[in-house]
């Protein structure tokens, strides 16, 4: 990223500015995969977002006159048992699914730079204290831990997303410290220090935008491991409560009805599958143009 | 060698202790604390409830509790249950081997496809067989498996009749979690397979084996799959935690026994001995897991340094 923007003063202005979206996308287009999961993910996050407005159903409002239609006819992906839109349902559980998961890769992204910067850059101690902790939190499964933050937090959506977030505090502070230690004594940062630049300026100005291209991959395949742990603990019944519709919620719904109404399990089940697949396509796509050195882990 | 595992024997107990430390502090952070939780419903004076935190011995500082917590839990004791007054030792005794039969019937399943599926989409590279394998491998990582377990459920117990919808007395009750369970991890494993195969099909000794006269069956299972499961073998023991994980969701699927029920229900009642020693039990085999899993990658490959 910061390549282009040197370059460009090196040239003396040949090579075009290109904003972060216009060079995200020269990337993309090379895998075909991470077009589709491109593609995918946006009609995904816009039936979200436009929910009320693509859907004439209400998604929590009962209606016993439809109950456990079958998909077809007015309704796509048939009614539950409270003759509630399943499709409507799934649309407006997307926003929150979606939203926990984004949210608790951003916990878990911004604690583990902030980590992985300081543990990279101080060294010594301050590395080894934090780095045994991160081994600490990495040898319990990630689930198991998210469990026991919330039964000491107590169920609800934001200690869903802290549960999910520190869970995955290691992966990010690990790679960023590697990829700190690697830039800790190049010339641009001795230059900065030389400048006079403090401590935090040279982390967060100079050595931070040099090592997000792994954290920027990290972070959307994280994704896709969040969004599966909101609906599993959904449907554990620890994250938000009904009549919400939330994908591991609508699911959990459907359970008990799986021998006469299978829609209501199965459908969330698939939004979450593609939404899943879409952010991995994407994610594998990222990995190989940003960082090839990834490729195959 | 020897140094090499006595300093990973030490490393393993070292982070053992840590994650004790962790499970104890997070599990008795309660907000409140438990006293409140459990005598809320019944409306005691506050009194009653300082006598109820004596009783449990909570009016004690954090790291005497620690310490003590740390040297019963070295005896076996892991104190008992809030609710049922069971010792925690004795319930999770009787429920782990139903645990541990499941996370290792979904590891055989995901090490076995995830090797053929793999070794085969790496020997047939390009052809339709690889595409469709590497994005079934796709779809098996991205699909939640209490959702998998779901439809395996309806699918293959309700509908075709062929395996029980729940329990788990028989071996018949294991196949349809196991399936449920290790699908994910044969996806993994089978992309991380065929990486790796590809590496190793093009080395020099199995071209030689090649030249040798060998027949192709003989040089891909025997030479070339040998090596390319090495590096596989990390993989497993963080695979295993996931399974581990896994179990717990997918025993209140199934409405299996096991330490992962035990867990979903002591947190539903608030019962912190029973998490507490239910999440420090499945931590310490995943520990302890991961700690063969090393031992065994320095058997496997003797180019492998340890310093």
């Amino acid at each position: 990223m910061s390549r282009n923007i040197e370059n460009k003063e090196v040239l003396g202005g040949d090579m075009p500015i290109r904003t972060p979206f216009q060079m995200f996308w020269r990337e993309i287009r090379k895998h075909p995969g991470a077009i589709v999961g491109v593609i995918m993910l946006t009609i995904i996050i816009l039936s979200a977002v436009f929910a009320h407005v693509i859907s004439p159903y209400d998604p929590v409002k009962p209606d016993y006159s439809v109950r456990l239609q079958p998909p077809g006819g007015d309704h796509l992906f048939g009614t539950d048992t409270m003759g509630r839109d399943v499709l409507t349902r799934i649309m407006y559980g997307g926003r929150i699914s979606l939203w926990v998961g984004m949210i608790s890769v951003g916990i878990a992204a911004t604690a583990g730079i902030v980590i992985g910067l300081m543990s990279g850059f101080f060294g010594g101690w301050t590395d080894e204290v934090l780095m045994r902790i991160m081994d600490m939190i990495m040898s319990m499964p990630s689930i198991l831990l998210s469990l026991t933050i919330i039964f000491t937090l107590g169920p609800g959506l934001v200690n869903v997303m802290i549960a999910i977030g520190v869970a995955s505090i290691p992966s990010y502070a690990r790679i960023v410290r590697g990829q700190v230690l690697a830039a800790r004594d190049t010339p641009y940062v001795e230059a900065a220090r030389a400048a006079g630049a403090g401590n935090v300026k040279i982390m967060f100005r100079h050595i931070l935008p040099n090592v997000l291209a792994p954290v920027i991959v990290m972070a959307t395949l994280g994704l896709a491991g969040a969004i599966l742990s909101v609906a599993a603990l959904g449907f554990l019944g620890l994250g938000i409560s009904p009549p919400t519709p939330e994908w591991g919620v609508i699911i959990s719904d459907g359970r008990a009805r799986l021998y006469d109404a299978w829609w209501i399990a199965t459908f969330p089940g698939l939004a979450i599958m593609a939404t899943v697949l879409a952010t991995n396509l994407l994610g594998d796509g990222l990995r190989d143009s940003l960082d090839p050195r990834l490729r195959g882990r | 060698m020897t140094k090499y595992i006595q300093k990973r024997i030490v490393s393993a107990l070292i982070v053992t202790l840590g994650v004790s430390f962790i499970v104890f502090l997070m599990v008795n952070m309660l907000p409140g604390d438990a006293t409140a939780v459990m005598l809320a419903e019944f409306g005691a004076t506050a009194q009653e409830q300082e006598e109820l935190r004596r009783q449990l011995g909570l009016d004690r500082p954090m790291m005497v509790r620690y310490w003590e917590f740390l040297s019963n839990a070295l005896r076996g004791d892991l104190g008992r249950s809030l609710f049922t007054r069971r010792r925690v030792v004795a319930q999770l005794l009787e429920q782990y081997p139903a645990t541990i039969r499941l996370a290792l019937a979904g590891m055989g399943i995901a090490i076995t496809l995830g090797s053929i599926f793999g070794v085969t989409a790496a020997v047939n590279r390009g052809k339709v067989f690889d595409t469709g394998t590497m994005f079934g491998a796709l779809l098996a990582v991205s699909m939640p498996s209490f959702w998998l377990g779901l439809i395996f459920i309806f699918f293959f117990a309700v509908r075709l009749g062929w395996f029980p919808t729940s329990g788990s007395a028989t071996w018949r009750h294991l196949v349809l979690p196991a399936f449920a369970i290790g699908l994910r991890s044969a996806g993994v494993l089978a992309r991380l397979v065929r990486s790796s195969m590809l590496e190793v099909l093009r080395q020099d000794y199995i071209t030689t084996a090649r030249s040798k006269g060998l027949s192709e069956r003989i040089v891909v299972w025997r030479h070339a799959l040998k090596n390319a499961l090495i590096p596989v073998v990390t993989v497993v023991g963080v695979q295993f935690g996931f399974l581990l994980g896994g179990t717990v969701i997918t025993e209140i699927v199934f409405a299996r026994q096991g330490i992962g029920d035990l867990i979903i229900k002591a947190i539903f009642s608030h019962d912190f001995p029973l998490v507490q020693g239910g999440v420090l039990v499945l931590a310490v085999v995943f520990v302890f897991v991961n700690l063969v899993v090393d031992l065994t990658y320095g058997f496997l490959d003797p180019r492998v340094r340890y310093d």
